[in-house]
């Protein structure tokens, strides 16, 4: 490894929110090295697995339908949320995204044209065109062209931190312990989803039975580093984003091939043939990220959606195919569960069902009555063979659990005073405005925005340090370019 | 037969993609894809002729190779093309024998052509190394004798491309009637004259590397409007033989030899640009069996043109008689390797075109009676 010094900022993390950071530290006039843990085919972490992101807008864009303003923004933050958010933080977040599909289309993000995209999220979210590894090759491309030095297999293990002061970090290159210094830095590394032990330590042994949907290099060294060095911490080791997926996707990196669209059609037992929620409580979207969760309270952590052929061909295609019998005693045995069990709690369920007019795409009211759990809408007989059934297991998005910000993306520090030149952007940090749920693409706004304001910070702490301590926190959102 | 490996090889790329789609805004393939759900042979027949071969797919896929899904899709579908032509090929077995061997079928057929026509020449007394001082080919080679020739082989190898492309059309499950289509004929024909595809809103292809470029579209230009310019001058060089009566060669001015002159420079520009793109090409994408029939397409494309424009410099000199034989023996050659080789694949890429076409117009319909 040649010569690493000389280097105003660094940037911890190739994803989305550190390459949002280093082409803006670079903006500033910054000399900037990123250290990525990934080798060059794995960059980018989970941002190579997204599809879109969040934007305000009060007018049609190129790339969204209608308008989408702040309140209406904010409200579907704070219902997702519950309230866990941080409304300054939320709303400059919001405030901020009005401008992202500009400036990453300034860097050769393309995006599609407005309506497309198979979510009917049109209005809401931009897509870009290929999806995210697409917009991470198309930033990458750009990074090497205004000179950002990018150092694969790079693992940072280390941070030395003296009075909130960043001085410098040790990373393994290629294998190889390197110590680094520059007058800044921004992490941008990710939760700690890919962490296994550290997984089982805020979930107990059912950590075990998660898949990790994303990367398996984001192990959360640098968040546990500096939440060690006495930085301040958000949100909580159990929150994140988790989602019921196909039971036999692969242990990491699945992606979005992996889930499953067919809950809200059916309903789903746990192993003991049993029901244990209503499949039928709200639009899939927005129930989406419970089901992770519901999944993982079940024994051995698995579930089962059962359909019939009447849901065939309503939902997205599956990657695996589903299981298929003519009976439902059959499918119940193909899938190893208690057979009996399993008919007696459809059979139920059928009695249960109401008469009503089915329209997936309103909250309809079919529904049972007198059964527990009730299945509130969508509630059709399961009597058409043949049947299908689909396993199900909690699938990992990316965790909460970070570092504490200002408005400006600086570290704070227990206590409540600022880290002088650290500055965070990306999962590491999205807790700040995530306490918990998710609203889809919310996270690459919050790196896209965050990282900017990162990179913008951390150049202008290296660069004009007096400057930096002055800067208002209008500055820091719309002073760009 | 697809084989069991191959099939399989294109269901998982068609299962893992279709659950995906974030290629979509991409190319054609992927908006048609998102109306099925079952992909058997039939649909990947189509689907990989719809394919042109960008690569952009590749390049953004979270999938591709080193990722256990390992998914190509250029690959795989360049894999699966080449099986079509072998499948449509008429007579069937030539394909075969074309594909294994390309190049060296290529020569051996010119070489053979060279060897009849110079004996032939010689046992009818003509005058092949004699300079025939008025430039007049018909001196080598009879008028007669070759409008036979040619009219032979043309008509085999425009049978062989039809019977192929009837074939494909029935293949990938339409009927012969919805070939009378104007609309769909239109647009279809737009999209071949203007490469639209190649285009890709204006961005230009991952072709041969990574960062996007449009020389693809350039060269892919200047070889598809060279090869129609040869065949207007020789449609328009024939007219004036039959209708008109001019039976000498044609003056340096007359539109033959424009059109020939203006096509034969596009199809040694275009072969030769696309020959150097294909050594440049990035190797993961690259379905190398194919290499053969694609070199012998372009050497006969570059040999035809080069030595076309000789003739046309040379044609007072003792060197024609040769020339013209050598000439008009790779013309025959491109002729009758035509529906076995390259070639064919814009026969099977403007079928796919027309049927994404006519999709396009059914949905649209299904969905206004819905
Ligand atoms: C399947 C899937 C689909 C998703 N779809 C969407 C979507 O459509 N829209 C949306 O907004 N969000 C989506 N998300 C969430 C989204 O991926 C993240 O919120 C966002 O990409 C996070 O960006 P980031 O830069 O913080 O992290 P990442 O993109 O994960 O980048 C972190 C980088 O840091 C590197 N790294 C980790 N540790 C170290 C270390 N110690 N040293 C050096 N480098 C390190 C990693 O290799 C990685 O490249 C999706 C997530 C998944 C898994
Ligand atoms: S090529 Fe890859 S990114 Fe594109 S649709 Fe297929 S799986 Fe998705
Ligand atoms: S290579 Fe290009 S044309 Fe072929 S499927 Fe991929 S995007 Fe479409």
């Amino acid at each position: 490894m040649d010569d690493l010094s000389g280097f105003d900022v660094l940037v911890v993390g190739g994803g989305n929110a550190g390459l949002a950071a280093a082409l803006s530290a670079r903006e500033g006039g910054a000399k900037v090295l990123l250290l990525e843990s990934a080798p060059q085919w794995f960059r980018a972490g989970n941002s190579r697995h997204t599809r879109d992101l969040r934007c305000m807008h009060d007018a049609p864009t190129k790339v969204m339908s209608g308008a989408y303003t702040e309140d209406e923004f904010y409200k579907d933050v704070l219902s997702v949320t519950q309230g866990k958010t941080n409304e300054h933080l939320a709303r400059m977040t919001i405030r901020a995204s009005t401008e992202c599909t500009e400036w990453m289309g300034s860097y050769g993000v393309r995006f599609q044209k407005a309506l497309g995209g198979t979510l009917q999220l049109g209005r809401t979210n931009a897509f870009f065109l290929g999806g995210g590894k697409a917009m991470m090759n198309a930033y990458y491309d750009a990074a090497y062209r205004v000179g950002v030095r990018v150092v694969y297999n790079a693992e940072v293990v280390a941070l030395r931190v003296v009075d909130g002061e960043f001085q410098s970090l040790t990373a393994l290159i290629d294998g190889k312990s390197t110590t680094v210094v520059a007058t800044a830095v921004v992490v941008s590394s990710g939760g700690f989803e890919s962490n296994l032990e550290w997984l089982k330590e805020a979930w107990g042994p059912m950590a075990d039975n998660f898949l990790i949907r994303g990367t398996p290099y984001n192990k959360g060294k640098v968040l546990k580093c500096l939440l060690d060095l006495g930085m301040e911490s958000i949100s909580d080791a159990r929150e994140g984003h988790m989602v019921a997926i196909d039971g036999r996707s692969p242990k990491f990196d699945g992606g979005i091939v992996t889930r499953l669209d067919c809950v809200s059609l059916g309903i789903v037992v746990n192993n003991k043939g049993e029901r244990f929620y209503d499949e039928g409580e709200d639009f899939w979207p927005k129930r989406y990220a419970i089901w992770g969760r519901l999944v993982a309270e079940q024994p051995d952590q698995v579930g089962y959606c059962f359909i019939d052929s009447k849901a065939m061909g309503k939902f997205m295609p599956t990657l695996f195919p589903p299981f298929k019998a003519e009976t439902i005693g059959e499918l119940a045995q193909a899938l190893k569960l208690p057979a009996e069990q399993v008919v007696e709690t459809i059979k139920a369920y059928n009695d249960a069902v109401q008469p009503g007019t089915f329209d997936h795409e309103t909250l309809d009211d079919c529904k049972t009555t007198g059964l527990k759990p009730a299945k509130t809408h969508w509630a059709l007989k399961i009597d058409q063979p043949p049947f299908y059934a689909y396993p199900l297991r909690p699938g990992i998005t990316f965790t909460y659990l970070g570092l504490m910000v200002n408005d400006r993306a600086t570290v704070l520090m227990k206590g409540g005073t600022r880290s002088k030149n650290i500055f965070a952007a990306g999962e590491i940090m999205a807790g700040n405005v995530l306490g918990m749920g998710y609203a889809a693409g919310i996270g690459v706004t919050i790196g896209t925005v965050f990282g900017r304001i990162a990179g913008r910070e951390a150049a202008m702490q290296a660069l004009n340090p007096q400057a930096a301590s002055l800067a208002t926190p209008e500055v820091a959102i719309h002073a760009v370019r | 037969m697809l084989s069991a490996e191959l099939l399989e090889e294109g269901q998982h790329l068609m299962a893992v993609c279709n659950s995906c789609r974030y290629c979509e805004g991409f190319c054609a393939v992927w908006q048609s894809m998102e109306t099925r759900t079952v992909f058997e042979e039939k649909d990947l027949n189509y689907l990989s002729n719809l394919c042109h071969n960008c690569s952009e797919c590749y390049y953004s896929c979270q999938y591709s190779p080193p990722h256990e899904f390992a998914i190509n899709p250029p690959k795989t579908f360049a894999k699966l093309r080449v099986y079509t032509y072998e499948l449509y090929a008429w007579p069937g077995p030539m394909a075969k024998a074309f594909h294994r061997n390309g190049l060296k079928v290529t020569l051996l057929t010119v070489l053979i052509l060279v060897a009849v026509m110079t004996s032939a020449s010689f046992l009818l007394g003509g005058q092949l190394f004699m300079t025939v001082h008025d430039g007049n080919f018909y001196k080598i080679v009879p008028h007669s004798v070759m409008s036979i020739a040619f009219a032979v082989v043309g008509s085999f190898s425009a049978l062989a491309l039809l019977i192929g492309f009837l074939r494909f059309w029935r293949n990938v499950g339409e009927s012969y009637s919805t070939l009378a289509s104007p609309g769909a004929l239109a647009t279809t024909a737009k999209d071949i004259f203007t490469l639209v595809n190649l285009d890709n809103g204006g961005d230009g292809c991952s072709y041969p590397q990574e960062n996007s470029s449009e020389s693809l579209k350039w060269f892919h230009h200047a070889t598809f409007y060279g090869f129609l310019s040869c065949l207007i001058a020789t449609t328009l060089g024939a007219f004036d033989y039959f209708a008109l009566g001019q039976h000498g060669p044609p003056a340096f001015t007359s539109l033959p030899v424009i059109f020939g002159t203006v096509g034969g420079v596009g199809l040694i520009v275009g072969p030769i640009g696309l020959w150097i793109m294909m050594q440049r090409r990035n190797e993961e994408i690259v379905d190398k069996s194919q290499n053969g029939m694609d070199l012998s397409f372009i050497v006969l494309l570059v040999a035809i043109s080069i030595t076309g424009l000789l003739l046309l410099v040379l044609r007072q000199s003792a060197a024609m008689g040769s020339l013209v034989l050598i000439h008009l023996s790779f013309v025959m050659t491109l002729f009758l390797t035509m529906p076995y080789g390259r070639f064919v694949h814009g026969i099977y890429r403007s079928g796919a075109l027309l049927k994404w076409s006519l999709e396009r117009s059914r949905q649209a319909k299904s969905k206004a009676s819905a």
